[in-house]
């Protein structure tokens, strides 16, 4: 189940490259077990480690300076998440213990990943982006935005923007729900939809069954 | 109300619709080991049910070993355990299973079609960014996460964002020599990176229409580089009658019946798209991407930019950082430029016509001295009738590897990958940073590009290989 998230005001690291792919967020290699775990040290292991075999970590890699510390709000390029479909991206960053992620645009297949992992994807336009930047680079530790989801704001000491997110995204992620029981409460009009469709459409559902369930008898 | 072919699917799948967009029937669920298995896994931890377990499809490819004989399942620890949690669970679920072993394994893009798991005006998704491959056949087919993978397989629907619609109106027809990868180089060149972000695309025209379907896969499996949501091309005869016959699709008086509604799935005339592009096909030439991005695409005798030139789209950084990254400077010719590896497989291109037109610039001749250059079909049938064609013969003459099929060195997660600093002329979709093995640098282009190329030593234009 995902956490709900309500605001947070939190220290934020700032990665403003473009088109950081999902091969960067965590590498293939990172990807050891078929699990929703153990992702996090693997986060941007290309950047964030030295080459070689060790994990000797790189300290011109953002993550790595202890004024970033403890991150939990991500500022980043356009096109954020783009690349493959693994959602291990979503997985390690949220496991790397970030909530929030502000950039100007994002993968869309990404996007909906984060909003299924209760991590706040936040669009900001390339110039509040900016502003935002500045001021948390200025000192980090202490200049930490406060990312409300409930205002949809995104607020600095001087300044605030506010940004967008579909209604019923910020229901569930406000509340924490599993999108799959939001879904299952619809399930007699989901059966009486596919009802008809059978009828008017017997051709796509006209598939030889798969071997039955192991365990199943005979 | 005319209305394009989208709107046609998306209405007759719509169950309800809200401020978050639809919540659509799917028909179809794909799912391979490098992502179905753990929501498998996770959904029967939840205690929850797979829904219509028949209209879901599980294969191996991702991370399978592609070297010729394989005997185990994947190149050892630890990626053997994700073909082996898919097949425990697939199993478990009673879902289909095309396992390593199966004469019906292969890329997820390549079997939908091969099988006819596909057909026109169907919804089928999978966790896999590429596809929208499969909207070549008129189904509305589209990429997806594993937590939505669960939700497809609980619900038997998805709750998505009503996308845009892109029409690309494609008039005029391709040149000798150039084929559907380079047209979509060439899109994605022009267009960017996210040329087609929120946009569901339908490519139309008489230039889509003369591709036969394995180039229309080709044309919306690159798609995804744009930032595509799906993509589309309305079925016609030629869709019909690659799909007759085929092992999933319906047969007799049913595939009558379907055929009667797909011959409706067009846009109509009258029908308003939100954004329109128009490309003449025979301006297109033979595309390479000289950076780490789809979008650093050229025709093969451009040189690699100057900052200026891609100002608007990359910072000053991170051009600099792509050029170092591969090894050019502006200026550089891409034609010429000496190569270390050679790829043709991967869902873009490893389809038996791929394959065929490769082998013609192979037919009689040896890869260039110092080259690795590999073949990995992109399925165990493309294989076998590759093999019985005497492709495979031409390929392994030429100094080629002939693999068995799988995803393969397209990124390394396989457990293979090419040398730091190797240079390779690669028949895939994404040239990013470390794809093809740690400080690979890829080049993409299309089959008889990497053909020529091979041959060359260098990259080369495969219009200039003698006849």
């Amino acid at each position: 189940m995902p956490q709900p998230f309500t605001e947070l005001t939190a220290c934020a690291a700032v990665l403003l490259r473009d088109n950081v792919d999902t091969d960067a967020i965590i590498p293939s290699r990172e990807i050891r077990a078929v699990a929703k775990t153990g992702l996090a040290a693997g986060l941007f292991a290309n950047w964030r480690y030295l080459p070689g075999e060790g994990r000797t970590p790189d300290p011109m890699f953002i993550l790595n300076d202890p004024a970033f510390r403890g991150a939990q709000i991500l500022i980043a390029g356009e096109n954020f998440g783009c690349g493959s479909s693994r959602e291990q991206a979503v997985w390690a960053l949220a496991e790397y213990g970030f909530r929030v992620l502000i950039a100007p645009s994002f993968s869309p297949i990404f996007y909906r990943n984060c909003l299924r992992n209760g991590l706040l994807p936040a669009r900001l336009d390339k110039e509040a982006i900016g502003g935002l930047a500045e001021w948390v680079r200025q000192d980090p530790k202490r200049n930490q935005p406060l990312v409300s989801l409930a205002a949809q704001r995104i607020q600095i000491s001087a300044r605030s923007w506010p940004f967008e997110i579909a209604a019923d995204a910020r229901e569930a992620l406000l509340e924490g729900l599993s999108e799959i029981d939001q879904t299952l409460r619809l399930r007699e009009q989901i059966a009486l939809f596919q009802l008809a469709d059978r009828e008017k459409r017997q051709w796509a559902y006209h598939l030889s069954p798969p071997a039955p369930p192991e365990g199943a008898g005979d | 109300m005319p209305s394009t072919l989208f709107e046609k699917i998306w209405n007759a799948h719509l169950i309800a619709e809200g401020s978050g967009g639809g919540l659509l029937l799917l028909d179809r669920i794909l799912l391979h080991e490098r992502t179905g298995g753990v929501a498998l896994q996770s959904l029967r931890q939840a205690g929850r049910r797979i829904a219509n377990p028949a209209h879901v499809f599980a294969t191996m490819d991702h991370v399978v070993d592609t070297r010729p004989g394989r005997r185990s399942n994947a190149l050892g620890a630890p990626r053997n355990v994700f073909i082996d949690v898919t097949r425990r669970e697939a199993r478990a679920a009673g879902i289909h299973l095309f396992d390593v072993d199966d004469e019906r394994q292969g890329i997820v893009h390549v079997i939908g079609p091969e099988l006819g798991i596909v057909l026109p005006g169907l919804t089928l998704v999978c966790p896999d960014s590429h596809t929208g491959t499969q909207g070549a056949f008129g189904a509305l087919a589209w990429g997806i996460g594993s937590t939505e993978a669960e939700h497809a397989l609980a619900t038997q629907t998805l709750r998505i964002p009503r996308p845009k619609t892109l029409r690309v109106s494609i008039d005029g027809a391709l040149q000798r020599g150039v084929t559907a990868k380079d047209l979509a180089l060439h899109l994605i060149g022009t267009h960017g990176s996210s040329g087609a972000r929120g946009f569901v695309v339908e490519f139309a025209g008489p230039a889509v229409r003369d591709l036969d379907l394995e180039a229309r896969m080709t044309l919306c499996n690159m798609a995804t580089e744009l930032s595509a949501f799906a993509a589309l091309i309305a079925p016609d005869e030629r869709t019909y009658s690659y799909l007759r016959g085929r092992a999933f699709a319906p047969d007799g008086e049913l595939f009558e019946r379907g055929l009667a509604g797909w011959r409706a799935l067009c846009s109509d005339p009258d029908a308003r798209f939100d954004r329109e592009i128009h490309l003449d096909a025979s301006e297109v030439r033979p595309m390479v991407t000289w950076g780490t991005n789809p979008q650093d695409a050229l025709a093969i005798d451009a040189a690699v930019p100057d900052f200026p030139a891609v100002a608007g789209r990359l910072s000053m950084p991170a051009y600099r950082r792509a050029l170092e990254y591969m090894g050019l400077e502006p200026g550089r010719r891409l034609q010429g430029l000496p190569i270390d590896g050679a790829f043709i497989g991967a869902c873009t291109n490893s389809r038996l016509s791929d394959l065929r037109r490769a082998a013609a610039i192979l037919q009689g001749r040896r890869i260039a001295p110092g080259v690795r250059a590999i073949c990995v079909p992109g399925s165990t049938r493309v294989k076998r009738l590759a093999e019985e064609e005497g492709l495979a013969a031409v390929f392994e003459r030429a100094g080629f590897e002939w693999r068995e099929s799988g995803c393969s060195l397209c990124f390394f997660a396989g457990g293979e990958s090419f040398s730091p600093g190797q240079r390779i002329v690669s028949s895939t979709n994404r040239n990013f940073e470390g794809r093809q093995g740690p400080q690979t640098r890829t080049h993409l282009a299309s089959p008889e590009t990497v053909a020529a190329s091979a041959l060359a030593g260098y990259i080369a234009d495969p219009r200039l290989t003698p006849e």
